[in-house]
């Protein structure tokens, strides 16, 4: 199913190229893609969100629930971004410039967790003297 | 003005690809970023916002992860009781098909503005401005239920741990005010879109960038529905 969407992405993208050639000195419009591939991710979205509400229906639980959450999770952040945001079509310096400042975050989210588990370490010793 | 960013625009498809390309961008004395500014604004206004969510999210991790009083069942707490019969969670699974659909039919409002049908276009517009306020709406309701009928505050609840009330309050609050300046946003863009204003302007790239906001506040969700309500 991705290989078909990336194909799909791959095809939209030449022809958009071919578009925008045959146009040639008309007035060149921005994000011009076929119809079929913004419905094809819209299924996708619809689909995943059904899987992670599944997934609290039938209660999974442990491992199995969390890797689910996180791959349906991420699955539906990046068909949002590269195809509904036309991320998948920008130069790659505006990739650069958007998608790498948020992996600091993952820094400060390391960080939270680290200091949550020591404070939850530290109530659970004072509340039990 | 409209003619030099079209010579951009086509400057910019025949240079470099690539990683030399980014090098290119950066240190050629010409724009980096060869799109509309107002849609690089919005990237970048964008970006922010990303680090003002993870914060809410990061600090909700932090709460939950240091509490040593039980977390209250998400999975029960949102709940609804349809024709005699409690279903889990269903009010945030039907809030995220509303959104997933607004966020469809938004996509599909940027491509007929590029096709320039101005009718379709500001059809499909307000019809997510709809879709949002529906959201909105059954927001409205979760708020209502939560603080009316289980007493849920931003400083304690009767269900488990106080820190749920304050978390709740505060991310869907802040996404709540996301999406509903976003459908304020989409009424005033789709109302310039009826009125010709970009057909006389030459180009429909400001559909696009509001386009951009829509799908950030479905982004968004995606990744509250995924640690606030599932995990």
């Amino acid at each position: 199913m991705a290989a078909a969407v990336g194909q799909e992405i791959a095809v939209a993208h030449e022809a958009a190229a071919a578009h925008a050639a045959a146009a040639g000195h008309e007035k060149a419009e921005g994000q011009q893609h076929p119809v079929a591939i913004y419905l094809w991710i819209w299924v996708l979205l619809f689909v995943f969100s059904t899987f992670s509400y599944l997934i609290d229906y039938f209660h999974l639980h442990g491992y199995l629930r969390w890797s689910l959450i996180i791959i349906f999770m991420l699955l539906k952040a990046s068909f949002i971004v590269a195809v509904f945001m036309h991320m998948a079509w920008e130069r790659l310096a505006l990739k650069f410039a958007i998608l790498v400042p948020p992996l600091c975050l993952l820094v400060l989210i390391g960080l939270m967790a680290i200091e949550g588990d020591y404070t939850f370490l530290t109530r659970l010793a004072s509340f039990l003297h | 003005m409209a003619e030099s960013a079209v010579t951009t625009t086509e400057a910019s498809t025949s240079a470099l690809p690539g990683l030399p390309g980014v090098v290119a961008d950066w240190s050629g004395d010409k724009n980096a970023f060869p799109v509309p500014w107002g849609k690089a604004m919005m990237w970048i206004f964008l970006l922010s916002d990303t680090f003002i969510f993870t914060c809410f999210l990061t600090s909700y991790m932090n709460v939950r992860i240091s509490t040593t009083v039980p977390w209250p069942n998400v999975s029960d707490v949102f709940a609804l009781d349809i024709g005699g019969r409690r279903i889990p969670l269903i009010l945030i699974a039907i809030m995220t098909m509303v959104l997933i659909t607004s966020s469809g039919t938004m996509a599909m409002a940027v491509n007929m503005g590029y096709r320039r049908r101005r009718a379709n276009t500001t059809a499909l517009m307000l019809i997510t401005a709809a879709f949002g306020a529906i959201f909105v709406g059954m927001q409205a309701f979760e708020w209502t239920k939560l603080i009316v009928h289980e007493g849920v505050r931003p400083w304690g609840n009767p269900l488990g741990a106080p820190q749920f009330g304050s978390c709740f309050f505060m991310i869907t609050g802040f996404h709540g005010l996301h999406v509903s300046a976003g459908v304020v946003y989409l009424s005033v863009v789709a109302k310039r879109v009826w009125s010709g204003f970009y057909d006389r302007k030459g180009s429909y790239e400001t559909v696009e960038i509001t386009g951009l906001y829509w799908h950030f506040v479905d982004l968004v969700w995606v990744f509250i529905f995924a640690f606030f309500y599932l995990w």
